[in-house]
């Protein structure tokens, strides 16, 4: 007998459906489940701006009301990436505002978002309620004005690590004294002092304010007078916390933030005294999220913090915190579930502080829900690397930075490959690792062999030859993204493997070996991929098929290669007798 | 050329082998990468160039985009070390003025770092004890003693610290 599930059935389990993987699934079962899936998916996901267009999306998913995307590669957060490689918001903006008037929600991440765009937002969506720009640049306060007085039902407005063209802080007084649908917003990453006053009556009146992520120009006492008048707030990003403080603003101060009995995740505290932070005791039994990488104190400072924090699930902080504090850490911090700690100095030729391999091990020994790592740290060890991995098989995410290239063992000299063997075969649930330090190809043999769940993979000054790259390709079945810089492999590994790609996001590629010759072939091999490369000195096409070229970036598109290059990207046509080109469209 | 010299290198690493990272040769073309930074010098008047970056073993500075910070972070850092000096120590020290509340904190830090005592201040002669002094030198290159002015001025102006001892020490005290 012969069933079929009636669509209107399948609508009502779907509703339920919220995971983008699940949804993508249920899509490929057959084409009666993919046209129900797609008249029903409300939140989109697309990983990579350019691996389809704007049009296809638009009219796949009628019913979007939320459009995430994200646009350069990963490596464009270090200045690997030229600017004006790409990653526009604007073809995406203007699709959406023709076709999809009811749309909700955007969230971007590292792509170039112009005035223009965020006017169109502004003007095309009339239920918009959620902006969140992350790693974004492009736009100006202008631009964020024209969001804050056109959108009536603004809920979340977020600048995350943006660079805006800070043009002052009127933009904030562009909100109408009628708005008060505001739950987030985050200015966090502009310079200019908004009008206080009017921060204060945004503040007031809009009762459902969860979340605020104030910039460093809101003083202390403009923080105490909001507090006092949003003691809801769940999350909260300070001002700059060093002003002068006389000892009755101070306790005027902590008595409002005490008042804050909802408090979760507290950030900002950029320049923070340490005289200052006994002013942050009273919070810290409820606080989930901390973020101390900005603040500038000693472990002792730091410790007396933490040891209040007893549900503590998210840490940033310094390398100021020393091996020591991350030992209080891990007795007091039961909760711990990511843990990220930047170098105070990265660019010392001497560390200044004691921080090292030790910390990370007491961490891995105390924090029994430790998931997510980032410890950037001058020199590591495979012991510790291999006790880590055995403590803690729960780890998710692991991004080890040795911050000198090609550092060995310390203790041992020898190259960290069995210490990432550990991780790799330990952490079982392993995807996203970031490796460092001096690794062989038998590092990446372990890591292809083992890490089965590894998504997100990051590679600098390692390896000896194409089998590195020859055994993660091959190995690693889940890989989605792989970045590589400085790294000895060639043309043959990547051909050998070109199939491969298909099936992953993306490859970056710099500074590596592999020769235009091999860029042109793999291109003309694999009609889905988009084979570009970056050089910002020669068009590939004057040198040699033989020379190496500059920076990679291959990914999977349907989109065929796109139009808005700059002069320094080459695109490798599919047809051999046209060549290379450079197609822009300005 | 330089291209010439990496094309064989592409021969050899095309060479399917197991084994460490073995000859010098391979680790300084690493090397090169790094410092030739975002160019590839495809010109043979670079042969020069080439050389003297093989001399100079490169510095971390150099590289581009390492260590992985973001720019945001890095320019939003506030962490400013300025280094200290003691007179006949064999090497410099970094501290981080921020990240002390006061004089005391300050001087026991210094104390520790270098392992000496200091004397006693007092406004009117100085520090008085123990042949050691602190100094400063501020944002107008002037050398001033540790501890004569407020604390927070003292620690937004000082650009670097030095430990004098033994005659100059005695001679900034009876100066005094």
């Amino acid at each position: 007998m012969y069933l079929r599930l009636p669509s209107k059935v399948l609508e009502r389990i779907l509703f339920f459906i919220d995971s983008n993987d699940d949804r993508n699934s249920v899509s490929l079962v057959c084409k009666s489940w993919f046209e129900t899936e797609r008249l029903t998916r409300k939140r989109v996901f697309v990983g990579n701006c350019y691996a389809v267009t704007p049009a296809a999306v638009v009219r796949r998913f009628p019913k979007m009301r939320s459009l995430t995307l994200k646009g350069k590669p990963h490596f464009a957060d270090y200045n690997l990436v030229p600017d004006g490689w790409g990653g526009y918001a604007w073809p995406w903006i203007e699709a959406l505002a023709a076709k999809n008037p009811l749309l909700e929600e955007i969230r971007l991440k590292r792509m170039v978002v112009t005035d223009e765009c965020l006017e169109m937002i502004a003007a095309s969506f009339k239920n918009f309620k959620s902006l969140v720009l992350t790693s974004c640049e492009g736009f100006s306060t202008d631009g964020i004005a024209a969001i804050a007085s056109t959108c009536r039902s603004l809920r979340e407005l977020e600048l995350r690590e943006c660079i805006v063209d800070d043009l002052g802080g009127d933009w904030l007084s562009y909100f109408p004294e009628t708005s008060t649908s505001l739950v987030s917003l985050d200015f966090s990453c502009l310079d200019s002092e908004v009008k206080f006053s009017d921060l204060e009556r945004l503040v007031s009146r809009c009762r459902n304010l969860k979340s605020l992520k104030l910039n460093r120009a809101v003083t202390l006492d403009g923080l105490e007078s909001l507090l006092r008048r949003a003691p809801q707030l769940t999350e909260l990003g300070t001002g700059s916390f060093s002003d002068e403080l006389s000892p009755e603003a101070l306790s005027k101060l902590s008595k409002a933030i005490s008042a804050c009995k909802q408090l979760k995740s507290l950030s900002g505290l950029w320049d923070v005294l340490p005289e200052y932070l006994p002013a942050l005791y009273s919070v810290c039994p409820g606080l989930t999220s901390l973020n101390l990488s900005y603040a500038t104190v000693r472990m002792t400072d730091l410790v007396d913090l933490l040891r209040r924090c007893k549900k503590l699930q998210k840490l940033w902080v310094m390398d100021l915190i020393e091996d020591k504090g991350l030992q209080a850490v891990a007795t007091c911090c039961k909760e711990l579930r990511e843990l990220r700690v930047f170098p105070s100095e990265p660019d010392l030729e001497e560390p200044n502080v004691a921080l090292t391999e030790q910390g990370l091990v007491f961490i891995s020994e105390g924090c029994q829900k430790l998931e997510s790592v980032l410890y950037f740290c001058v020199q590591f060890t495979n012991a510790a690397l291999i006790t880590i991995a055995r403590n803690r098989p729960s780890i998710k995410r692991f991004r080890l930075c040795v911050i000198e290239p090609f550092a060995p063992d310390y203790k041992t000299q020898e190259p960290l490959d069995q210490g990432f063997k550990a991780i790799a075969m330990g952490c079982k649930d392993l995807q996203r690792l970031s490796v460092s330090g001096l690794l062989t190809d038998k590092a990446f043999e372990y890591i292809g062999k083992h890490a089965k769940n590894l998504g997100m993979l990051s590679i600098a000054f390692a390896g000896d030859s194409d089998l590195m790259l020859h055994h993660l390709l091959s190995g690693c079945k889940k890989l989605r993204k792989l970045e590589i810089r400085d790294c000895p492999f060639g043309d043959t590994a990547l051909l050998e493997n070109a199939w491969k790609l298909e099936t992953m996001r993306s490859l970056w590629m710099s500074s590596c070996f592999v020769s235009f010759g091999a860029c042109k072939l793999l291109s003309q091999k694999m009609p889905r991929l988009n084979v570009e490369v970056i050089d910002e000195m020669y068009p590939p096409e004057t040198r040699p098929e033989s020379s190496p070229v500059e920076r990679i970036y291959i990914y999977r598109t349907l989109a065929g290669p796109r139009l808005d290059m700059p002069e320094f990207v080459w695109t490798i046509h599919k047809n051999p007798e046209i060549g290379v080109s450079h197609l822009a469209i300005k | 050329m330089a291209y010439e010299k990496v094309n064989e290198l592409n021969l050899k690493d095309t060479e399917l082998r197991l084994g460490l990272p073995g000859t010098e040769e391979v680790i300084q073309e690493q090397e090169f990468s790094c410092v030739r930074s975002n160019k590839r010098p495809f010109e043979s008047n670079d042969e020069e160039a080439r050389e003297e970056e093989a001399s100079t073993p490169p510095t971390k500075t150099q590289i581009v985009g390492w260590p992985p910070v973001r720019s945001y972070r890095k320019n939003n850092s506030s962490v400013s070390y300025v280094k200290v000096s003691m007179d006949g120590a064999p090497y410099l020290r970094k501290i981080d003025l921020k990240t002390y509340k006061n004089y005391p904190e300050l001087l026991k830090a210094l104390e520790n770092m270098f392992k000496f005592t200091i004397g006693e201040y007092c406004e009117r002669e100085g520090y008085k004890g123990s042949g050691f002094v602190p100094t400063y030198e501020d944002k107008d290159g002037d050398w001033m003693l540790v501890g004569d002015v407020p604390w927070d001025m003292f620690s937004s102006s000082c650009k670097r610290l030095r430990i004098m001892k033994g005659s100059d020490a005695l001679a900034l005290d009876s100066a005094l």
